[in-house]
């Protein structure tokens, strides 16, 4: 299958190593990636901060972009969220039909990392083998939007030599939220303080996510009380095999 | 509509009302012991219902039907309510409704000599309307008797919760509350004890005053019949003792048939305390010779709600059944309790409702007093898309902020204009990563960032930054592409 990727722009910046992985990990299962360069970001801190204007432009260029993709792969759950829950909206205010009619045939073939594995290709075991004890922090949007459910946990359990540990109170948000971590930063660090708390409780050296933003949140909790607890997003533990080991 | 305040660029008040609020502990450790206590209850009794999905849509279903009619089901509550011996009032503001109150407090209570008094039970909306000052100043003495709420009005506080006012107390801190307040020269601090002194205090109170003052949780169009749930059993006192009732309730909630109390019935109680039933339900229409009380007004209190109704996103807010569960489940309102949201709706449901319908300093702030998590929304009895609406109304402070000078140049606006531009233009976008990446050298303490200035400031503050990687992801595809095309030719 060729899948394109939308790697997400602070993925592309902070977090190059999420789409080497992606790519590892596709290109192993026999697929080809594409990255086409027009791609920057989805929209989403723009319409979540309530810059509604300034998310519009971002919208028509990934959909100019990916318009012809046979499947998109996209390594974050709060951009693959922001598509499904927002885009039909924006058009459907812009009275843009054109627009419209590109957003609903495209969104079908729209996949967050764990769907794309789970749901498009069908597989739980992809082959890697990762030696460690790991958590995982369900992210909000992956939970509660995309309904991910225990897509990535089936995944982490088919990895050789993973043990995964449970994480207490996994549902509840790690305070990120954006912008909202920057506009109110108390209340974020206590939300932070209570999820690294429970990391740290596992036991566990790994905390995985299917969100970077998430886990550099938590990342920068628990490095900043000194925890030697490390953060993955879920391609690269599945990226890694007896090989890379 | 837009945002009711008058402030022109982003005032700081949630987060700075916040951070106060965060620094009591006794406070937070009684908000998160109370609210995990409820949320675990409601758990359990949502569980055991297993159409509880299609209920909702039924709460949501009757909600969305009454607010589109809602002229059509106001003018037949008002005349079956007619019908049954009470009468209708129509308030446009708190001022109205105040004034209403109080002259007919005056006409019924008379000029009595130490002023008169006026028992209170269940009415959140009084609160909106500051009802209990109004009648303080006209010479009114109003007495709060479902227990939660007299606690606060003996400790001179403010509701902190919409269903549990007094969550944020622990039962010591009420103990030394009513032996003030009460005088009482002792008292354990059992459960018991404390339910006994009450129970005391508020029946001289039940069996003396004439007035009663109540809210509603419904009004039914059909019958005019207005009907309150509790579970103390005070509200029925105050239903039926006194010799006039005046019911304070929002437009918008009325239901148009008896039959749709069945559906509220269920979602209530369970969204709320987790209980199957409410303990007390009551329903009251109009008057009954000899039966409890003998003048029965009720007060039809708009106050920017019908403003609402054009806009289906906010019209949606008006569906709110104020079960609390949102509360319960909200980790912000979980760190800070209610008192930082500034008004009496607090949470979630607070942060949507109070910038629609009251102007206040709070009201450009509490939009972003979320993170977005959506565990409102997933617990909220009547679908209320609440971080769906928190993001329309961001989009309506973005925009008057924009047509000011001072928030078109403040720097959250800049940064978001020059993100915008890097990101519909990709070279430009490109370049910018790789200059972040060499600018961020001054700023690096070790191998992290040090502390930030302006708005990034309140990151470093609590945690680490790692720095920007010197290679970007499309730097990395693109060496990749080359290296590949090397070794195939
Ligand atoms: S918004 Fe929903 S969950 Fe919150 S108080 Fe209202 S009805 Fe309850």
């Amino acid at each position: 299958m060729r899948i394109a990727l939308f790697v997400a722009c602070y993925n592309d910046t902070l977090f190059p190593r999420t789409g080497i992985a992606v790519t590892s990990v596709l290109e192993r299962l026999g697929h080809t990636v594409e990255f086409p360069m027009q791609q920057t970001c989805c929209g989403q801190m723009h319409y979540n901060t309530g810059y509604h204007n300034e998310a519009l432009p971002l919208l028509r260029q990934f959909v100019e972009t990916f318009r012809h993709a046979e499947a998109v792969c996209v390594p974050s759950a709060s951009c693959v969220a922001m598509m499904r829950e927002h885009y039909e909206l924006m058009a459907q205010k812009e009275n843009d039909e054109i627009l419209l009619a590109d957003v609903r045939a495209l969104l079908p073939r729209i996949y967050e990392f764990s769907e794309l594995l789970v749901d498009c290709l069908g597989l739980e075991d992809v082959g890697a083998y990762f030696p460690y004890k790991v958590t995982y922090h369900p992210s909000c949007h992956s939970l509660r939007m995309l309904h991910v459910a225990d897509k990535p946990l089936r995944l982490l359990r088919k990895v050789k030599g993973l043990e995964l540990i449970e994480l207490a109170n996994r549902e509840q948000c790690c305070g990120f939220g954006g912008t909202f971590a920057v506009k109110n930063p108390d209340v974020s660090a206590a939300m932070l303080k209570e999820k690294t708390t429970a990391v740290e409780g596992t036991g566990a050296s790994i905390c995985a996510a299917l969100d970077n933003s998430c886990l550099m949140q938590i990342w920068g909790g628990l490095h900043r009380e000194g925890s030697p607890i490390r953060t993955m997003h879920l391609a690269e533990i599945l990226a890694e095999t007896e090989a890379t080991q | 509509m837009s945002v009711r305040v008058g402030k022109t660029a982003t005032a700081p008040a949630f987060p700075v009302a916040a951070k106060k609020a965060m620094q009591d502990d006794q406070l937070r450790r009684n908000v998160h012991h109370a609210t995990s206590v409820i949320r675990g209850k409601r758990e359990l009794r949502v569980a055991e219902m297993p159409d509880w999905q299609r209920l909702r849509d039924a709460g949501h279903a009757i909600k969305d039907h009454t607010l589109l009619y809602l002229d059509h089901y106001l003018e037949m509550f008002e005349r079956n309510c007619e019908r049954a011996g009470g009468k209708v009032h129509w308030a446009r503001d708190a001022d109205e409704a105040n004034a209403i109150a109080i002259q007919l407090i005056q006409r019924y209570g008379g000029t009595e000599a130490g002023g008169i008094e006026a028992i209170k039970v269940k009415t959140m909306t009084s609160d909106e309307v500051q009802m209990n000052p109004a009648l303080e100043a006209a010479g009114i003495h109003p007495y709060e008797t479902d227990l939660a709420d007299m606690i606060v009005q003996m400790g001179e506080d403010q509701p902190s919760h919409i269903v549990v006012p007094a969550l944020h107390k622990n039962r010591h801190q009420i103990r030394e509350i009513f032996i003030k307040k009460m005088e009482l020269d002792s008292l354990g601090d059992q459960p018991a004890d404390l339910a006994d002194a009450a129970r005391v205090y508020l029946r001289e109170k039940f069996l003396r005053v004439k007035i009663g003052i109540s809210g509603a949780n419904y009004a039914i169009a059909e019958t005019g019949a207005v009907c309150v749930v509790e579970s103390e059993g005070n509200g029925r006192m105050c239903l039926t003792m006194p010799d006039v009732l005046i019911t304070l309730i929002g437009i918008e909630k009325v239901i148009p048939t008896f039959r749709d109390l069945d559906t509220f019935l269920q979602l209530l109680p369970r969204s709320a305390t987790g209980e199957r039933m409410n303990p007390y339900n009551s329903l009251w229409t109009g008057v009954h010779p000899g039966d409890g009380p003998q003048a029965f007004h009720v007060i039809l209190l708009d106050n920017g709600r019908t403003e609402l109704l054009e806009n289906e996103r906010e019209r949606e807010t008006l569906d709110c059944i104020r079960c609390g569960a949102c509360l319960n489940a909200c980790p912000v309102y979980r760190e800070t309790g209610g008192h930082a949201y500034g008004s009496i709706y607090s949470g979630p449901i607070g942060a949507i409702l109070s910038p629609q319908l009251q102007s206040m300093e709070h009201s450009r702030s509490l939009p972003y007093a979320s993170s977005l998590c959506g565990a409102c929304y997933e617990v909220c009895p009547v679908k209320i898309n609440i971080p769906e609406t928190l993001i329309h109304l961001r989009g309506r402070v973005v925009r008057e902020n924009q047509e000011t000078f001072l928030g078109s140049i403040a720097p959250e606006n800049l940064g978001m204009q020059l993100a915008a531009h890097l990101f519909t233009h990709p070279d430009e976008y490109e370049m910018a990563q790789s200059l972040a990446a060499i600018g961020q050298k001054p700023l690096m303490r070790g191998d992290l960032i040090g502390p930030l200035p302006g708005l990034l400031g309140g990151w470093t503050k609590f945690r680490d930054l790692a720095p920007i990687p010197s290679q970007s992801f499309r730097d990395w595809w693109k060496s990749r592409e080359k290296q590949q095309h090397k070794e195939a030719r």
